[in-house]
């Protein structure tokens, strides 16, 4: 019931909304959508949390630790987003940057891309994870196009081509896999590519299949993932997008996609009883961390620079599913938990910051402490919890993956400590620039919803001092579900 | 019994004429005809799928061919007719590569599908399990002719085809994917074909052209 009600709350708010996103209380009607998404949520993790898994609709659907709080968290930031787009919609409305049939797209499509990422995480049916975040990319493309800037237009044309393409990539992994699986799970495979299913029986698919398959799998979905170097759409449809977008893009898109190679990760290195699949994630990984952190010194552009990070931070979650083991994994979840949350926050803080001077452009946005001290915080602090600074939950999962890496890989360790010094110094001067010094920004037609800002940093610091004793057994369950490791 | 050979003949002349076709799209600059090419594709897929399943008496390849006739034969090359017509677009500019080079490339691509579908085959336990190294074959090619065109169009139709391969390769290799899957993937494919009509208007009314080189001039101003 709840699952259902899950689901289908956002699919009826996309219909809704294409109804009425242009009326005057449709930010309010989104909003009151998102909450309804994250009631339905809170209700499924906890049934998970006193029941344990579940499978619904001839296990076409189920839940267990790992996908539970990915649910939970999707819905979370999916409300506090709709809290936050309420008054920056209004003012780009407010500024014509927008039209009204543009913000009924906008609405519309916000609430389908919530429930296709839904639907990509409950769904128990490979094959279905797939048709979900394809519909998930294609939801947000003409969102990214929104302003239809040449940059606009360009940004949702590389978003469309490139997703486009890597998914068929996965497309074609997921087919191998159906292949190995219906030998084993017999003809015209009833479930056969049902996840538990697959599960129970990974041992016995066929190993070459499985390996071929995964290298198809990873492509597709480390497109979406961001990963180097199949990274190129990210940092356009981060920046060119309205800043909700840029937030759930970054905060929960990146997520699901990495999730999806997790749940392969898992098959295919149960075939395979090799960490080969796991190298290859921490391969990955790696390039990822290191190419984004240097690339973060060449940007003029605040969306673009956050997005860098993320490529960054999605990087280091790979580096850590492919170290494998409790530990890493842990520290993988978590690290998922609070990026998704500090980066979330950052781009709310960064796209007043864009609304106030009218540019996106770093050299151009000064002073923001002064005219706005809550966004100027909001920005400050972020930054530096996104930055791993103690006592942010970020410092946490980082050191944590550092402490395993430096056990496990210890020739990784000093590669990631360079790359966390030059991120430092890269975002922590630019943000500096726009914090402090003399302003000429201007006051918004709508007062800023911060709010959502603050909740995500506090909550952000609660996970870097104390880790709910729940949540814990959850990251504990999942981490020993994906395994791997030594 | 005597007649099941000829009816796999026939389904690998099939595969040799979807193979030929894409071919035939690596080398075609119109892009009208590009779109009659890959409606072509479609209804050889079409017709393979129907043969498939009058010889192993599946019902669920029969709703699969239905759905390869519905979208890719009917829905879609109309849908891009009718796009060609309205933004104008009827010839590609050169591609990046002379159309020979991609030849030789298309071959070499071949070549390598073929190895790579060697493992695959040898586990899959279909009558056209042979046909798999086709199927990865036409997806690698419909991928080169991505790269190398210039308009957006034709890189959609290289998509396209490359779905068309996809399918293939499913059908050959487990006669078709669970139906829900399938009907997931076309409505997916056609809502990205309605989602594109919508964007190049929008890129021709900024450009004035589908000319993608125009659209990249922007990368390096930021």
């Amino acid at each position: 019931m709840d699952l259902f009600a899950l689901l289908v709350t956002p699919l009826a708010g996309a219909f809704v909304l294409a109804w009425i996103g242009a009326g005057r209380r449709a930010p309010e009607v989104n909003a009151a959508f998102s909450l309804g998404t994250f009631a339905a949520a809170c209700a499924l993790s906890w049934r998970v949390a006193t029941h344990g898994e579940a499978t619904f609709a001839n296990a076409q659907f189920f839940v267990d630790p790992f996908n539970a709080f990915l649910v939970a968290l999707t819905a979370f930031v999916g409300l506090t987003t709709s809290l936050f787009s309420r008054p920056y919609m209004r003012i780009e409305a407010a500024d014509r940057r927008v039209t009204p049939g543009g913000l009924r797209l906008y609405h519309a499509m916000y609430q389908l891309f919530i429930g296709t990422m839904l639907l990509a995480l409950t769904t128990n049916n490979l094959g279905l994870m797939w048709v979900a975040m394809e519909a998930a990319t294609l939801s947000t493309v003409l969102l990214v196009s929104l302003y239809r800037t040449p940059a606009a237009l360009e940004a949702g044309w590389k978003y469309f081509i490139l997703c486009g393409v890597g998914i068929a990539q996965a497309l074609f992994g997921t087919i191998l896999l159906y292949i190995a699986a219906e030998r084993v799970l017999g003809a015209q495979g009833v479930g056969a590519l049902l996840w538990t299913h697959l599960d129970a029986v990974k041992g016995e698919l066929e190993p070459r299949v499985l390996s071929i398959a995964f290298v198809f799998l990873l492509v597709g979905y480390g497109t979406k993932t961001g990963l180097v170097p199949l990274h190129n759409w990210l940092p356009d449809a981060h920046a060119e997008g309205p800043t909700p977008i840029s937030a759930v893009l970054s905060g929960l898109l990146l997520n699901v996609a990495i999730y999806a190679v997790v749940r392969c990760k898992v098959l295919v290195e149960g075939s395979l009883h090799s960490a080969w699949p796991g190298r290859m994630l921490i391969g990955f990984g790696l390039v990822s961390v290191t190419v984004a952190s240097f690339s973060l010194w060449r940007q003029r552009d605040i969306k673009r620079l956050f997005a860098f990070s993320s490529i960054e931070h999605m990087g280091l979650v790979a580096f850590a599913f492919g170290m494998g083991g409790p530990v890493a994994n842990f520290a993988a979840l978590l690290h998922m938990t609070v990026h998704s949350l500090t980066k979330s926050a950052i781009f709310f803080a960064a796209g007043h910051a864009a609304q106030k001077s009218g540019s996106q452009s770093i050299d151009r946005i000064r002073g923001l402490a002064t005219v706005s001290p809550t966004v100027g915080w909001g920005l400050m602090i972020g930054a530096l919890a996104i930055l791993g600074v103690p006592p942010f939950g970020v410092f946490a999962s980082e050191f944590l993956i550092l402490t395993t890496a430096m056990r496990d890989h210890p020739w990784a360790t000093p590669i990631l400590l360079l790359s966390f010094a030059v991120a430092f110094a890269a975002i922590f001067a630019r943000v500096q620039s726009m914090v402090f010094g003399d302003t000429t920004l201007r006051r918004l037609p709508h007062s800023p919803a911060l709010l959502p800002v603050f909740v995500h940093l506090g909550l952000v610091l609660m996970l870097g001092l104390f880790i709910p004793p729940f949540l814990a057994t959850w990251y504990g369950a999942a981490a020993r579900l994906i395994g791997g490791g030594g | 019994m005597g007649q099941m050979p000829f009816v796999m003949q026939l389904l690998d002349t099939l595969a040799a004429l979807l193979l030929l076709l894409s071919f035939a799209m690596l080398a075609q600059r119109r892009i009208a005809t590009l779109v009659e090419l890959f409606a072509l594709q479609g209804g050889v897929l079409c017709a393979a799928t129907l043969l498939l399943a009058w010889r192993t008496g599946d019902d669920n390849l029969v709703l699969s061919a239905a759905l390869t006739l519905g979208v890719k034969v009917l829905a879609l090359p109309w849908l891009l007719r009718r796009m060609i017509r309205r933004l104008d677009v009827y010839w590609d500019t050169d591609p990046l590569l002379h159309i020979p080079g991609t030849m030789l490339v298309g071959v070499l691509i071949v070549v390598f599908s073929f190895g790579l579908a060697q493992p695959i085959s040898a586990l899959a336990s279909t009558a056209t399990r042979s046909a798999i190294g086709i199927a990865v074959a036409v997806i690698l090619l419909a991928f080169l002719t991505m790269i190398t065109r210039r308009k957006a169009m034709s890189q959609v139709i290289g998509f396209l085809s490359m779905e068309n391969g996809l399918f293939f390769g499913a059908m050959s290799a487990t006669y078709g994917m669970p139906m829900i899957v399938e009907l997931g993937v076309a409505l997916d494919v056609l809502v990205a074909m309605l989602v594109l009509g919508v964007f190049f208007f929008q890129i021709r009314e900024q450009f004035d052209s589908l000319d993608l080189e125009r659209l990249e001039s922007h990368q390096g101003g930021r």
